[in-house]
Parts: C-alpha cells; sequence; structure tokens
C-alpha cells in the first residue's frame, strides 16, 4: 500500500470508523509478547523494546494494538517510538528493516579513527536488505576507535573483516569477566550496607563521612554529593531514587568500564545512599548500547534479591538510543514511559522529581566510590587526589595517545601528566595539537593549555567544562574544524528538539561550520547558552566558539 | 504558592498574586513581553519551549522563559536590556529562517509575524533547512498535508510550539496530535503521523485556534492549494453555537456577508473551545438549497406518505408564491379548519433550535390563536421522561449544575451518554477531571473512546438500565453507605426504596445487567462514599419504555447519598438541542405554560386569559407521537410546524409520514426542505440561526444571546416575524416592534428569568438562571437547601424492572440501537447540508462489531439491509468494536436510509418517549429478496 497522497482531501472509507483500526490479532500477538508486564504509562518503553526484540521493528498495528493495551492513543504510543533511534516504526506498506542492523560508531574518536570510511564501505558492499549498516553517535568504546556495534555484539577496532565475523556469531552480548556478588562479598562487599542496615552506622554517620569525602557528581555537574543526600532527605517522602547509567557524552566511557568490571560497587552504593536517604524504590537506568553491562546488571540484581541483600527494590530500565536522556530530568521523563524532553527548573528533581516524587540522582562511578569512602573513611578518599583537590577520577581518554582507556588518576591531574605517566605518552608520530577536556560538550583547548588541572572549575571560565571527564586529544593529524562539525551534528542529532534554541541553534551551527560565518556564530552559540532548557544546548557551542578563538586559522 | 510574592520588575516594586508568572505580573504591569509557545488563556498550561519570552534574573547564569518562571521575594527581574533582546531577536530570526516569507505564508496575519515585530526581527539571517524557506511553500512540500476536508496543515511554517498538542491533549483531550521523532524532526503528527484526513482526528479545530503560525488553517480561508490565505474577515460577531445543548460561545468572521470562519469565544460552557460542528459546520447556511421564496402545493400535486422529493425536483411538487399569497393561504388554512372542526383540530410543533422568543411566541400562537394545547416539540424525544421524573423528584427539570462542575467533582457517573460524540466540548471536562485523577464511571451498552479514560468503564446489556442501578442502590444501602443525615433532612420515600430494591443484589442482577457483581459493588461504593460525585446522562437513558424509571434511579441514587446542591454533585441531563432547555421553559410542551405552570391549574390559566384576553385549553394538549396518532385517527387536521421534522426524527417513519401527508392543512416554517416539508400545503421559507437575534438557553440553564452574522437569503424572513404576521393575521393584534419586546413579555411571564433583562444579556452575553439581584451571578449549583417541591423534599419513586417492549427473538435475533454522529445533528437538516460535515460522514451507516460481520458472513463496507417489524432500509456496513456483539447501531440523520423507519413508537407511559434505543432487528444482504 503506498503511502495515501497528501495534496488533497481523502474521503474516508465508510465501512470503518475513523483513523486507523486496532486488530484484535495484532492485540493477542501484543499481549502474547507482553506477558505478564504491567500495562502501566511507565512500562511503555520497556513494552516497545519487547516488541522491536521479538520482531526486529515496531509495525504500526502493533503500536495500535500496544496503545490499546496501556489504555493510551496512537498519538501518545507513537510520539514515544518515535523519539528513540533504536525503535524502527514501520507503517503500513513500508518495509521492514534488515535483520541485522550494524551499528558504527561516528562519534569524534572513532571518526579520527577512520569510522567515516569504514562506514562508506560497508554501505557500498553489504546487501542492505539482510544488513542495515547505520552510523551512530558515541557508543562508548573510544579507546578502540572505530568501534561498531553487530547486533548485541561489540567489535572493537572494527574492519570489515571483523564486523562480518562478527555478524556470522550469535546475537548476544560478550560478557566480559567482572566481579561477581560472590567475589564481591569475599573482599567484604555489602558488609557497609549490613552495618548501615544493622545500625552500626547511623545514616547521620554516613551522610557526614560522605559530605567530608568531597566525592562530587561524576556525571558531569560535579555536585557534591553528601550536600545530595542532605538535601533530597529534607524533602517529605516518600522518596525515588535513579541510577543514571545513560552515559552517552561522546569520549566517554568510564560508567560501562566499572559495570562490566566491578558492578557491586555501585549496587551497594545505590543500596545504601537509598538507606541513607530514605528512598522507597531505586531505578536503574542503562543506556541501550551497552548490552553486555545490562545483562550484567539482569544477573547481579536478581542475584542480589536472592541473596536477600535487596534493602531497596531496583528496578532496571533500558534505554532506547538518545543522548539527551543522560540529563537527569530527561531522564526521568523516559523512565516514566514518555519522551526524553528536560524539565524546567525549578523545581529541581530534589524535590519534584520522578513521578513528581523527591528523587535522588547519581550517576554510576559517583555510587560506585560511595562502599570505599564508607569503609576507609572520608580523609582516605580525599587524600588521594592532588594539588588539594579530593579522590581518584576516572578519565576516559581516547584519541592520539598511545594507551587509550579508563585512567584512574588523582582528581586534579594535568593533561600532561595524565598523558605522560598513564597513557604511555603521545601516540607514534602524533603531537598534540588540542583536546577536549570533558567530551563534546566541555570545548576544545589548544595543547598549550594542557598544564591546567582536569577538574570541576577550571576550564568553564574559558567557556568549557569538564563534565564527565572525557579526555579527547588530537594531533597535527586532526583538524579542529572538522572535530568541531563532528560534535555539532552529534547536537543536532540528539538535541530533543523541545526548545527553539538547542533544535534550531544546532542545527543552524552545524550549516554555519561549513560557510562559517563568525559574528553570527558567537552571536547564536551565546544565545544557546543563555535560553537553552538544558546543558546540551547551553553547552553545544561551546565548540564552536573555541574553533573561533584558538583556531582561527582553520576557519579560512 | 499561596502567597503573594514582591519582587522588583524592571526596576520597580511589583506584587506576583498566588501562582502569577513573571509574564502575567509584567503583562498586568503594562509590559508586553513576545510570546509564542505561550497561549495567554487559562486552558493552556505554559511550556516554556519557544524562547521568546526570556527575561534575565539576576544572579542566575542563564536566562529565564517568563511564562513559566514564578517569581521569588526579592527576586530583581529584567524583561529588557541588550542581552534579552538579542536572545529574543535570534530565536525568533531561527524560526523565520526555516519558514515561508511573511507574505506567502499561509498566515501573514498570524500572531507569529505580530511577536516577531515587538521583538525586533528584521530579515532572517540564517541558512535555511526547509525547501521554501523565506519564499513560497514549494507545491510538493513533504511539509503539506491537505487530506483533511476542512483543516491545511503546512508544516512548512510549523515553529514546534506545541500548541497544537497541547490544544489537542490536554484543552480537548482527544489525544491524536503527537510530537513526534526529535531535533529538528520534533513536529506535529497526526497519530502515527497519518495522513490528518485520515487520522482519529475529530477535527473540533482547536489546534487550528491555537496555531500561532498558520502551519494549521481553515481551508475556508486559504488558497486553492491550501498553502496561502486568501481571504480576511472584514468584520466579526460575537455569538452562540447552533447545534448541540452545550452552548459554546463563537465568534463568527464574516467576508462580504458569507461566514467565512468560526472561533471558539470564552464563555463558560466553552471556555474558548469548539467541535467539528460549531467550528467548521456553519456552512449550511450558504447551502445553495436554502429556502429562498415562499413555496405552496401545486393543485396538480396530491400528498402522499411515501413521496420522496429532493431541491432539484422540488418544482414538482411546490410552486413558488409571494409572501402575501403564501401567508394568506397558510392563515386560510387554520382558520377554515378552526371554524369547522374547532381547536382541537389543530397542533403545532415548535423548535428546540429556534430562540427563546420564537418558542415563546410559537406556544403563544397555539394556545391563543388556535386555543389549543396541542404543542410539543423534540424534547419529547429526548429527554421528556427525564424531566418527567425530575418535575416529579426534585420539583425541577433542569440541572442542578452545570457540566462544568465536573471541575469540582471526585467521581463522575456517565450513563446512557456519548458526550464525546453529542456534546463534546462538555465532554472535554469529563476528559480533564478524569486527567487529573478524578474517577470516571461511564457506562454504556456500547463501547466508546471515553471509557479510555474511564477509572470504571461498564459495559451493560441494552435496556437493563434499572437492574444495574437499582443493584447499586441496594449495595448503598445494605452496606449502609447512605446519607442517612440528607436522606432525614430533604428525602422522602427512603423506606419504600429500601424494601423495593432489598432483592436487587448485585449477584441477584448479574444475568440481566451483564456485569460482574464485585465490580458494581465497587462502584456503588466509590460513588457513595466520595466527597463530591455528580451524574450525566443522556439518550441512552431517557429513550425508553422505561425512561423515566431509569431517571428515577439516577435521582434516588444521588439524593440518597446526599450527592447534590454542593459543588461538585447533582444532576444532569445533557441536553440535546441548542434550546431544547429553553423551548421547554418557555413552554414548548402541552401540560404547561412558561416556566411549567400547569395547563390545568385553574389560578394560572385564568393569569394567561387576562393576559391573553381569550379563554384557554383547560386540559392538557397531545404529545408529539399522540398527535402524529391523532392524525391517523381523523382528529388533528392541521398543523403548523416549525424548525422540527418530525418525518425524520419519530419512531416508526412510515406511519409518521403517513401521518403528515393525512393532514389537510400543513405549513412548514423551515430554512430546508425538509422531509416533513415534503408533505406541506405551505412552505415559509425562514431564518437561520446565523440570521437571527435571539436568546438560547444551554443545558448548563445559561441564557445566551445570539446575534445576527449575515442576512438571510433572497425573501427568507425572521422566524418571530412569521409568528407575529400568522398570528395577527388570525386576528390576534400582537404589537411587538423587536425580539427585545417578546423577550420582556416572556420573562414578565417567568419568575425563572427574574433579574435577567435583555439588556442585561446583551451586556454580558450570558447570564444564568436564577440569579438572586440584577447584578448578581447566575447560580450555578441549585438544591443546596433542600429542593423547589411543595414540602421542600426530594421524592422518591422507586423503579421496577420493566424489559424492553420488543425483547429479540428468533425472527428479529439483534438489538438495533439508534443515535447520532459526532459531525450529525439530529435529523441532519442543517450538517448533512454542510460541506465540510458531510466530507466527513458522507453515507448512511449500519455499524456492527467485527466478529459478528465474520460470523455471519458479511464483508464491512457492503450494502446491507436492516428489518424490524416497522421497515427496512439499505445501508453500508460498518465495521466498529464499539458496537457489542449482537447489536447494530444506525444513526438516524440519513434521509435515504431513515433509521425511524425501524424504530418502535411503544411510549413510556410517564414521559411519553419513545423506545428509540431498543428494537429488535434482522441483517442481510441488500437486494438479497425477503428474508
Amino acid at each position: 500500500m503506498a503511502e495515501p497522497d497528501r495534496t488533497k482531501s481523502q474521503r474516508r472509507d465508510a465501512s470503518l470508523p475513523k483513523g486507523r483500526q486496532v486488530d484484535e490479532a495484532a492485540v493477542a500477538e501484543v499481549a502474547m509478547m507482553l506477558g505478564d508486564m504491567a500495562r502501566r504509562r511507565d512500562m511503555l518503553i520497556e513494552a516497545l523494546h519487547v516488541i522491536q526484540d521479538t520482531i526486529g521493528a515496531l509495525h504500526a498495528r502493533h503500536l495500535a494494538a500496544l496503545a490499546e493495551l496501556f489504555r493510551l492513543s496512537q498519538a501518545e504510543v507513537y510520539e514515544v517510538a518515535s523519539f528513540y533511534h533504536h525503535f524502527d516504526i514501520v507503517k503500513e506498506g513500508e518495509d521492514a528493516p534488515a535483520p541485522l542492523t550494524v551499528r558504527i560508531c561516528d562519534g569524534l574518536s572513532c571518526e579520527m579513527a577512520g569510522a567515516r570510511a569504514l562506514i562508506e564501505k560497508l554501505q557500498a558492499t553489504t546487501d542492505a536488505r539482510r544488513v542495515r549498516i547505520q552510523p551512530v553517535p558515541c557508543i562508548g568504546r573510544c579507546a578502540n576507535a572505530p568501534a561498531a556495534q553487530v547486533g548485541q555484539r561489540a567489535v572493537d577496532h572494527a574492519t570489515e573483516q571483523a564486523i562480518i565475523e562478527a555478524s556470522l556469531a550469535a546475537d548476544e552480548p560478550d560478557i566480559p569477566d567482572y566481579e561477581t556478588l560472590a567475589a564481591y562479598r569475599s573482599v567484604q562487599g555489602y558488609r557497609v550496607l549490613g552495618r548501615l542496615l544493622s545500625g552500626e552506622l547511623s545514616a547521620q554517620d554516613a551522610l557526614e563521612t560522605m559530605s567530608d569525602a568531597g566525592l562530587r557528581g561524576l556525571g558531569g555537574a560535579g555536585f557534591p554529593a553528601g550536600r545530595k543526600w542532605g538535601i533530597v532527605r529534607e524533602f517529605e517522602g516518600p522518596r525515588l531514587m535513579t541510577v543514571n547509567g545513560d552515559e552517552g557524552e561522546p569520549g566517554t566511557f568510564k560508567d560501562r568500564f566499572w559495570l562490566e568490571s566491578s558492578p557491586h560497587r555501585m549496587l551497594e552504593g545505590a543500596l545504601i545512599a537509598a538507606h541513607v536517604v530514605g528512598c522507597e524504590r531505586i531505578y536503574v537506568y542503562m543506556r541501550d548500547e551497552y548490552p553486555a553491562a545490562l545483562e550484567i546488571l539482569r544477573r547481579e540484581i536478581s542475584a542480589l534479591e536472592e541473596a536477600g541483600l535487596l534493602s531497596t527494590p531496583i528496578e532496571l530500565r533500558r534505554g532506547a538510543g538518545a543522548y539527551i536522556c543522560g540529563e537527569e530530568s530527561a531522564m526521568i521523563e523516559s523512565i516514566e514511559g514518555k519522551r526524553g524532553l528536560p524539565r524546567h527548573r525549578p523545581p529541581y528533581i530534589a524535590e519534584k522529581g520522578l513521578f513528581g516524587r523527591p528523587t535522588l540522582n547519581h550517576n554510576i562511578e559517583t555510587l560506585s566510590w560511595v562502599p570505599d569512602i564508607l569503609k576507609h573513611g572520608a580523609k582516605w578518599f580525599a587524600d588521594q587526589g592532588s594539588s588539594g583537590r579530593p579522590g581518584l577520577r576516572s578519565y576516559s581518554v581516547s584519541g592520539r595517545v598511545k594507551n587509550p582507556g579508563v585512567k584512574l588518576a588523582p582528581a586534579g591531574i594535568t593533561l600532561e601528566q595524565l598523558v605522560t605517566s598513564f597513557c604511555g605518552g603521545m601516540a607514534e608520530g602524533h603531537e598534540m595539537k588540542a583536546f577536549l577536556p570533558g567530551g563534546a560538550s566541555g570545548g576544545i583547548f589548544p595543547a598549550s593549555m594542557a598544564h591546567m588541572p582536569l577538574d570541576f572549575g577550571e576550564f568553564e571560565p574559558l567557556g568549557g567544562l569538564i563534565g564527565s571527564h572525557a579526555v579527547v586529544v588530537l594531533s597535527q593529524a586532526d583538524s579542529v574544524r572538522a572535530a568541531t562539525l563532528n560534535t555539532m551534528r552529534f547536537f543536532a542529532h540528539e538535541s530533543c528538539g523541545q526548545c527553539t534554541p538547542c533544535r534550531a541553534g544546532t542545527e543552524k551551527l552545524a550549516k554555519l561550520l561549513e560557510q562559517p560565518d563568525p559574528p553570527l556564530m558567537e552571536e547564536l552559540v551565546s544565545v544557546m547558552a543563555d535560553s537553552s532548557i538544558c546543558g546540551l544546548g547551553q553547552a553545544a557551542g561551546n565548540c564552536v566558539l573555541h574553533l573561533m578563538k584558538y583556531f582561527p586559522e582553520e576557519l579560512g | 504558592m499561596s502567597e503573594r510574592v514582591t519582587f522588583v520588575l524592571d526596576g520597580h516594586e511589583v506584587t506576583a498574586e498566588p501562582g502569577e508568572t513573571i509574564w502575567q505580573v509584567a503583562k498586568r504591569a503594562g509590559t508586553k513581553i513576545p510570546h509564542l509557545c505561550y497561549k495567554d488563556d487559562p486552558e493552556y498550561r505554559a511550556d516554556g519551549n519557544c524562547r521568546a519570552c526570556m527575561v534575565e534574573i539576576a544572579g542566575e547564569r542563564t536566562l529565564a522563559a517568563s511564562c513559566v518562571r514564578k517569581p521569588d521575594e526579592g527576586m530583581v527581574v529584567n524583561t529588557g536590556g541588550e542581552r534579552v533582546e538579542t536572545n529574543r531577536r535570534v530565536v525568533f530570526d531561527l524560526l523565520a529562517s526555516d519558514m515561508p516569507a511573511r507574505d506567502t505564508s499561509p498566515d501573514p496575519d498570524a500572531d507569529f509575524w505580530a511577536q516577531a515585530e515587538l521583538a525586533g526581527l528584521d530579515a532572517p539571517r540564517f541558512p535555511a533547512s526547509r525547501p521554501g524557506a523565506g519564499g513560497e511553500i514549494p507545491v510538493d512540500s513533504l511539509f503539506h498535508d491537505a487530506s483533511h476536508p476542512s483543516i491545511a496543515v503546512n508544516l512548512d511554517a510549523c515553529i514546534s510550539c506545541g500548541l497544537c498538542v497541547r490544544a489537542c491533549r490536554e484543552v480537548q483531550v482527544n489525544d491524536v496530535i503527537a510530537m513526534g521523532s526529535r531535533g529538528t524532526g520534533a513536529l506535529p503528527a497526526f497519530d502515527m503521523d497519518d495522513p490528518m484526513g485520515l487520522s482519529t482526528c475529530v477535527a473540533c479545530g482547536e489546534c487550528v485556534q491555537a496555531c500561532p503560525t498558520g502551519a494549521l488553517m481553515e481551508k475556508t480561508l486559504l488558497n486553492e492549494n491550501a498553502t496561502r490565505r486568501e481571504v480576511y474577515a472584514d468584520r466579526t460577531v460575537n455569538s452562540v453555537c447552533p447545534f448541540c445543548g452545550v452552548g459554546c460561545q463563537t465568534e463568527i468572521h464574516v467576508k462580504d456577508g458569507r461566514i467565512a470562519k468560526v472561533d471558539g469565544r470564552r464563555g463558560p460552557a466553552n471556555r474558548g473551545k469548539l467541535c467539528v460542528k460549531g467550528r467548521f459546520g456553519f456552512d449550511y447556511v450558504l447551502s445553495p438549497e436554502r429556502l429562498t421564496k415562499p413555496l405552496v402545493r401545486r393543485d396538480d400535486a396530491p400528498k402522499r406518505g411515501d413521496a420522496t422529493l429532493s431541491f432539484a425536483t422540488l418544482d414538482q411538487v411546490f410552486r413558488e408564491a409571494t409572501w402575501e399569497e403564501a401567508m394568506a393561504r397558510a392563515t386560510q388554512g387554520f382558520q377554515s379548519i378552526l371554524d369547522s372542526d374547532g381547536s382541537q383540530a389543530l397542533a403545532g410543533f415548535g423548535s428546540a433550535k429556534g430562540t427563546n422568543e420564537e418558542a415563546y411566541l410559537f406556544q403563544k400562537l397555539i394556545r391563543q390563536g388556535f386555543g389549543t394545547n396541542n404543542v410539543d416539540h423534540c424534547t419529547r424525544l429526548c429527554h421528556a421522561s427525564s424531566v418527567a421524573a425530575l418535575m416529579e423528584g426534585v420539583g425541577s427539570g433542569a440541572v442542578s449544575a452545570p457540566f462544568t462542575a465536573a471541575d469540582d467533582a471526585e467521581v463522575i457517573l456517565i450513563i446512557g451518554a456519548r458526550p464525546e460524540q453529542n456534546h463534546p466540548v462538555a465532554a472535554t471536562y469529563f476528559k480533564q477531571a478524569a486527567k487529573r485523577g478524578a474517577k470516571l464511571i461511564v457506562m454504556d451498552p456500547r463501547r466508546q473512546r471515553l471509557m479510555r479514560h474511564a477509572s470504571h468503564p461498564v459495559v451493560f446489556k441494552p435496556g437493563r438500565d434499572v437492574a444495574l442501578l437499582n443493584s447499586m442502590l441496594n449495595v448503598i444501602i445494605e452496606e449502609n453507605l447512605y446519607d442517612a443525615e440528607y436522606v432525614a433532612k430533604y428525602v422522602d420515600g427512603f423506606e419504600a426504596l429500601r424494601e423495593k430494591v432489598k432483592d436487587f443484589t448485585p449477584e441477584a442482577m448479574v444475568e440481566l445487567s451483564g456485569v460482574n457483581a464485585e465490580y458494581v459493588r465497587e462502584i456503588a461504593r466509590v460513588f457513595a462514599s466520595a466527597k463530591a460525585s455528580i451524574i450525566f446522562w443522556g439518550m441512552g437513558v431517557s429513550q425508553h419504555v422505561h425512561g423515566t424509571d431509569n431517571a428515577r434511579c439516577l435521582i434516588a441514587l444521588s439524593v440518597i447519598t446526599g450527592q447534590v446542591g454542593r459543588p461538585g454533585t447533582g444532576l444532569h441531563p445533557l441536553r440535546g438541542q441548542n434550546n431544547v432547555q429553553g423551548a421547554s421553559d418557555a413552554g414548548l410542551i402541552p401540560m404547561f405554560y412558561p416556566n411549567y405552570q400547569s395547563v390545568e391549574a385553574d389560578a394560572i390559566r385564568t393569569r394567561y386569559e387576562d393576559v391573553w384576553g381569550r379563554s384557554l385549553d383547560p386540559a392538557t394538549g397531545l404529545t408529539v407521537v399522540e398527535i402524529l396518532q391523532a392524525i391517523h385517527a381523523g382528529q388533528i387536521r392541521g398543523m403548523y410546524v416549525m424548525g422540527e421534522n418530525p418525518a425524520m426524527s419519530d419512531p416508526d417513519q412510515t406511519h409518521a409520514r403517513a401521518a403528515l401527508a393525512k393532514l389537510d392543512h400543513l405549513v412548514v416554517q423551515d430554512i430546508f426542505l425538509t422531509e416533513t416539508a415534503w408533505h406541506a400545503d405551505v412552505i415559509l421559507p425562514a431564518s437561520s440561526q446565523a440570521e437571527k437575534t435571539g436568546t438560547y438557553t444551554n443545558s448548563n440553564r445559561q441564557v445566551q444571546i445570539g446575534r445576527p452574522a449575515i442576512a438571510p437569503p433572497g425573501e427568507a424572513r425572521q422566524d418571530w416575524e412569521l409568528i407575529t404576521d400568522l398570528a395577527n393575521r388570525l386576528g390576534l393584534g400582537w404589537e411587538y416592534t423587536s425580539v427585545s419586546d417578546v423577550y420582556a413579555e416572556m420573562a414578565e411571564m417567568m419568575p425563572s428569568l427574574n433579574n435577567i433583562s435583555w439588556d442585561r444579556i446583551e451586556r454580558e452575553d450570558v447570564v444564568t438562571y436564577p440569579a438572586a439581584a440584577p447584578d448578581a451571578p447566575g447560580q450555578d449549583v441549585i438544591f443546596e437547601a433542600g429542593f423547589p417541591t411543595e414540602n421542600g423534599r426530594a421524592r422518591i419513586v422507586p423503579a421496577d424492572l420493566l424489559p424492553p417492549d420488543e425483547m429479540p427473538d428468533d425472527e428479529y435475533p439483534l438489538v438495533l440501537t439508534t443515535g447520532r454522529m459526532l459531525e450529525h445533528w439530529h435529523t441532519g437538516a442543517m450538517t448533512r447540508r454542510s460541506r465540510a460535515l458531510s466530507a466527513q460522514e458522507p453515507v448512511p451507516v449500519v455499524a456492527m462489531h467485527p466478529r459478528d460481520i465474520g460470523e455471519m458472513g458479511f464483508e464491512r463496507g457492503q450494502m446491507v439491509e436492516v428489518q424490524t417489524r416497522r421497515g427496512a432500509i439499505s445501508l453500508t456496513l460498518r465495521a466498529d468494536r464499539d458496537v457489542t456483539p449482537g447489536m447494530l447501531f444506525i444513526p438516524f440523520c440519513f434521509d435515504e436510509a431513515p433509521a425511524n423507519v425501524l424504530t418502535n413508537p411503544h411510549l413510556d407511559p410517564f414521559g411519553k418517549i419513545p423506545e428509540f434505543k431498543f428494537s429488535a432487528a434482522r441483517i442481510k444482504p441488500a437486494g438479497s429478496g425477503a428474508a
């Protein structure tokens, strides 16, 4: 069936009521797929995943059936499904996507490593009916660029050959060796939680230790964790907790590292935080780009439940391919089963968050430090920093260094030290030209500023930020303008589309980067920073400003 | 939130009322802040997405959207300055860069352009991303969708502000428009990005009224391609909608004497909203089929009950006449019957679509001029049973609370009504209430979209209302959930009710009602124990042989639980026609003078005899169906029918039409050649609602003024003048010079209109009755302390189980029910002549569950014949899951397949209403010979 003509009045089919009718067979199929899943609004995205996973697409008749089962309108289901990149809506008469999707990262680090050529080659040589080659934003494997995801299987240092091999293997994630519950408990794991639950350690003491340790939010905002606990605890319950596993800032992969190596540090941290703050339920929101981490969490959460250690119920929720859902209020909307649109502040989520309740939200790494801090004390943690900056940080380093990867280094280390002492120096034949201290949002700085401490508050006065500590190093082989354009295309792709400055601004900046008009770009970047609803639009122009300021020669 | 806040706005200390935003305070202070996604209308939530209204707040890193931001104590806010102005200008620049140029955009008059000027936008500077940006919308634009008959979509001009989404989802709660995709792809989509005309859109047009750019526009204003505006109104008229009993206020845009478009105005009943009929159905007045000259029956055209006629073949039966000839003929016909057979040989049907003043004059003419009480109107076919039960139970036939009382209700019970089709704007309040968490109980034998919003959808067996409602009463009494104190104070007949419903346990009624007993118990508990529960009902309750009993049960439910007389409580029969309340109030019924004063009460009659200067008929007159029977019996020989269409609306239509054809003298005053007019001797072309002045009383007891927007076509005349002319030709000596004269006399006779003068209505546009003083607002909620009965107490009349008159059997195994469609109103006389409405529901259909269709070997879309013991009609088979298996539904608006050929004329003994909602029927392929 061809798409109906929209250019003239359509005489409607008198044999049916208005609009797409619900097909009772499709209702039965969807009901079967969903099984005993609660037909609740907040389960909508989970339900969409079930259908997408089972059938490989979201057919309109199934979406209409799902709407009926969830007592929603078709529009309400459609707008959610169409918001997330990992859902493929197939209307009547349209072809379903190929049975296998190969997602090739075109994030900055991967692009620097030749992803573009790989994508073009594969697109030219692959039978599109069998395999869909899809360029996608950062999949969090930047240390192994170029990276790809073949179905659920990750391919590092991807080549055409490696991708073909992966496509022949079973479609399941490779689960790395990680610290299981038993292993974690054998090194005193869950002892701190036990002491808290038994009353041996008071919630008040725990909170004070956290405050004294100076742990800051490592999702990017850097808000002191202890203070956050205190604030949320003050609001009248019932309270909820969310764990933000939607690590999507290009260049960032440290949360994946923690989850794929030692998931129980985060889980114990979350249970501790929920107990201290008095949260009734924990929602762990994991990005869908990390199928291995999702599988590990599924296993370990049920292991915890079996072991009777789940002092607060944990629900695992799966993202669906949307960078914006790393923004905490957008993530909350997504957990509620909606489009991931950031909310206005005030009110802050600490007061009115998930389901309108006071909500404590933490990043994976932040929580992963909690058990250690409470085990070893505030001083132990604080002392590991450098030049008066407390604690250790996980830096995600990628780009032109010899040994990229997650580097556990003292807070406040400089890039020079990080590259020299932790990364084995620059890659062979490369000289540092520029770097991004905090992923695509953090701006881009010349090598001459590599002596600055990589910490909160350092880059902000220069129109940058450290954010999630995603350090991407560029060399003489790289174009800063191309890198900036890469980030801007990313932001335009990932803008939720809610507010004008970000929706239109990112798209216009990407165009202007091809035909630069510096005064207009500068004016636009400042408006985006001033008037965007959330950090995405506010920070999206940072690299553009730096390109104009530090690398004017590249604008030609 | 609940306190006032003092802050500094542009250097001046100002005070914000609780809940006020910075934008609202600035507006009060006389500062205009540009806005796009924010609509300055309390029905619309501010969304803060367009960023046109940014302001600077001292100490904050970024600017803030003033439409969503509420000031804090001591905050320092600047609405101007370079930073703020640059931000706003760039926001408009970004948007305009992707839009067509103003001159060639869908609506150069759109608010966007005015706001852009306010923000200081010059020529757009950014590289465009849409073809046609800065110029004209390309003919092959992917953003263009003209698939809907009334609305054009040109997303080329869309700024993704989401006002249409809020309009559709939050204001009207029709839930059709999605904001699809994300980034620059975040654009409005219908259902699943379907062509609008093929979507579930109900065309309320709220999105069109809300759109700030013209991306969604009325097609009536656009060029042939539906991309550019070419019609600009030269004036607007404030009036009220001509269709249902909701009573939406309208703003009519007129261009060159024709209606160009209609907007909703903020009246108390509609708060700016309209439905498809009110917004797009106005074009019936422009129909080429309007009657423009008086017509008289040709001498060579005998009457036949089975005659059919069309506008095109009209001159086979009628010929044009002068007004003098037509009026003289009309009068002579009545006079000669009066002379030969006396008053009781005449009768009149007035109209619930006309004004109060016309209704008053009509009943006065029949009573004073004809000397009979044989005057009635279609209320008899709608809520007569409800009114009978209400008069008997609580002493007043009007609603106790408006439908907007749903705002204050904790529980809303809707039974036998499909407000989304028949009272769409009233339905918005029910859906909004459900969204905010109120419990919504929807009881109906057919499913409906509204049930999606219901906390308690109840599909029960047709005709088994009493079984269901009595079992709820049983639970409430047996479980002591009734309000004993209220009952003691205000209610009579409780013990008899207790006795009667003793055996009606939900368990005992399951077989009859088809509703799970525990569910009935839960619903009864929910209704009785809520702080405020309100009941709405429609024709599904009233149009039964036990219609009065159904309403009695609802009254009992309400009064024994004390769920009446307080905000958020009450009894509300949803009135069908724009002025059915007013026409009844004005005495257009055979047993009452205006204000429900009995014609049989000597004192009252004497008063009217004094005022009208003649002796009046001391006996109750005949009702609608009885009048038709009396024609067959040879008792009634002449009729005056104004704006009614009994040939379509009355049950057992073949019989009804035969009656009309049997009349010796029939005068029909209408705007169209209705099926009733086919049988007329004289046809008087009259004025449509858009052409006249007068008042209308809606379902909420709100008296509103309608004003003429255009002139009547050709020689058509005002209805009130025609009635007066006829009256004077009959020698009554009426001396009205204007509609307000009529109102003044009517109000004089009607204490309910005390303190509501013509001047006041003209000034305020709407006044609710009763009103305590000339300057006091009318009373929305009545029965606050007892009832207007003789002893001030409600009277419960327990109801017995009475089966439908005609149960299905082997011969006629299906249950046929009739009603309306969203687009077609009443007999379709108006709406089927609206191109906009007919485009959406063009042909007669019978709806059946798809499973039944499959099992019986039919295919949807095929022609079928539906038969009952009264007759048969052929029409298209529609597959509709709302119709429960074993049922058929046929709308009664299609003259080519009139449902009332099939319906059962058996009457409710009290309300004299026929059982439109239940007939035994069968179905077979059309043209397959006798079944």
